[in-house]
């Protein structure tokens, strides 16, 4: 317990909908370790970005605390980045612009320096005097991964994010986030619909109720990375997910 | 090499050529009407109705003569000092009213009630507050353009995508960076727009305004051609020329569409 990094106890959260309230999350309760990647799979409009945006201080739960670090989330902050599936790179400034979005801006040399290392690491060199209209999606994909990794958030938020690209940029992505993340060891909580994206990536997969939101199920994924998604233990993985999410 | 040479050669040649292509409708249409309006008057034989040709002499005359650039110059003038109070009140009037609820709330019925009265309706009090002179038409600009840029402005804070503001809370920023590197470009495209209607506003109306009690500027000119002598070459000639500053003015403001921090809006 003490050891986690994030702790969600007792979360509740309701809507006020026409029809009364809603509610959609009904008592989570979960713990990340530091340094683990966790995914939370569940089926569409089961509450996923709800409780995402609960944990990462989006949103208030109406009952249940949740800590960061031992100490409670009191709003987003840059400990904690959101990458999200439609993603918010800025339009109106440069990729270097965009990476150094976050940094303090007095030490202009270092930040500099800073967003040219990460822009190296997504395999934006090149890229970055370019405006995000002419960028595809894969590259703005990069472009918000490496603009939240230059500020060092210990933990990475992220909610769909490669389900906008297309079915191989998106199998592109998940090695370069893995590769990422053998070098940065960040905290991963990663909402996903796609079964095989959290086979292939996470260290633990927890399956979420239809709304209202509860935790269904748990995996522990004990394989070896690189994972091959064809070998008989992740598809054994996979069916046993498919199953609890009734399929 | 020399292919590629002459490839490009081929390529600017084609685009040249499509140009010219893309202009040529429209001068033909102008042409169309010039002629059709020569061929009015010849065949009615109106005494008083200038053809085209008398039309460029009578504005020729007062090119020469030098008195058309002082009017265009004076009503440019109280366009361009009209307008800039107007965008250096609205812009930052609509950029708060578009951020707090609180202003919008208390300031937005009173100027929705406001915008829709043609500024020709504060002539009489312009002239009561300011009498005749610069400053009644300079007030008349700002009351016609500082509606439009407010509205434009607000709506376009309030037309923000959730998921920059989100974006810049979740980074932390002070709330100066907040609106110097979300804010302010996120609205600049709709500042823009608002400034393209303020601008064609404020022309409109200065010409109106000059017509009833100035000595100088276009509209002036139009109205003393009529009462000096039925020169209606004159008033045709100015005319003309409105419409031809208008063009240029909205040319102007367009330039601004292609700032990069404003062009993001039109792509894609």
């Amino acid at each position: 317990m003490s050891a986690s990094k994030i702790a969600v106890h007792g979360v509740r959260k309701a809507f006020a909908s026409a029809a009364g309230v809603l509610p959609v999350i009904e008592g989570v309760s979960l713990d990340v370790a530091d340094g683990e990647f966790v995914a939370i799979v569940g089926p569409s409009g089961c509450g996923k970005s709800t409780l995402m945006n609960i944990v990462a201080g989006f949103e208030t739960p109406d009952a249940g605390t949740v800590t960061v670090d031992g100490a409670a989330q009191r709003g987003p902050s840059p400990k904690g980045i959101v990458i999200s599936q439609h993603g918010s790179v800025f339009p109106w400034l440069t990729v270097q612009q965009n990476l150094m979005f976050g940094l303090d801006g007095e030490h202009r040399r270092e930040d500099a320096a800073l967003a040219d290392h990460y822009a190296a690491m997504v395999g934006l060199k090149g890229f970055e005097a370019s405006y995000p209209r002419e960028l595809s999606g894969g590259m703005l994909k990069r472009v918000e991964l490496a603009r939240a990794l230059v500020v060092k958030p210990e933990v990475l938020y992220m909610d769909e994010p490669f389900s906008a690209l297309d079915a191989l940029m998106n199998l592109r992505m998940r090695n370069e986030l893995l590769r990422i993340l053998d070098e940065e060891r960040h905290t991963v909580l990663l909402i996903t619909h796609d079964v095989e994206e959290a086979v292939y990536m996470a260290d633990r997969i927890l399956v979420l109720s239809p709304r209202p939101a509860t935790i269904q199920a748990t995996f522990a994924v004990d394989l070896p990375r690189p994972r091959r998604l064809p070998s008989p233990e992740c598809q054994q993985l996979r069916e046993a997910v498919l199953k609890e999410l009734g399929l | 090499m020399a292919d590629a040479a002459l490839a490009a050669a081929a390529l600017a040649a084609m685009t040249r050529r499509r140009r010219i292509a893309r202009l040529a409708s429209p001068i033909a249409v102008i042409a169309l009407v010039v002629a059709l309006w020569w061929l009015v008057v010849v065949g009615t034989e109106s005494a008083i109705f200038p053809t085209p040709w008398q039309v460029v002499a009578g504005a020729w005359e007062l090119a020469v003569d030098g008195t058309l650039w002082e009017h265009i110059g004076a009503s440019l003038f109280r366009v361009g000092t009209g307008f800039a109070l107007a965008a250096a009140v609205a812009i930052p009037l609509g950029l708060w009213m578009g951020w707090f609820g609180g202003a919008y709330r208390a300031l937005n019925p009173i100027f929705q009630m406001l915008r829709p009265i043609s500024p020709i309706a504060w002539i009489p009090i312009a002239i009561l507050w300011f009498g005749v002179g610069d400053v009644s038409p300079i007030f008349l600009i700002f009351i016609s353009s500082v509606f439009p840029m407010v509205v434009q402005t607000t709506s376009g804070v309030h037309g923000i995508e959730r998921r920059y503001l989100r974006a810049a809370a979740n980074f932390g920023v002070s709330r100066a960076v907040l609106f110097r590197r979300v804010v302010i470009p996120a609205v600049l495209p709709e500042v823009v727009v608002g400034m393209r209607i303020g601008i064609g506003v404020a022309w409109l109306v200065v010409v109106a305004a000059e017509m009833i009690a100035l000595r100088s500027g276009l509209g002036y000119l139009i109205m003393d051609s009529r009462n000096a002598g039925n020169r209606y070459d004159l008033v045709i000639a100015s005319m003309v020329i409105i419409g031809l500053i208008g063009l240029c003015l909205d040319g102007a403001t367009r330039l601004l569409e292609r700032l990069p921090t404003v062009r993001w809006r039109y792509v894609r």
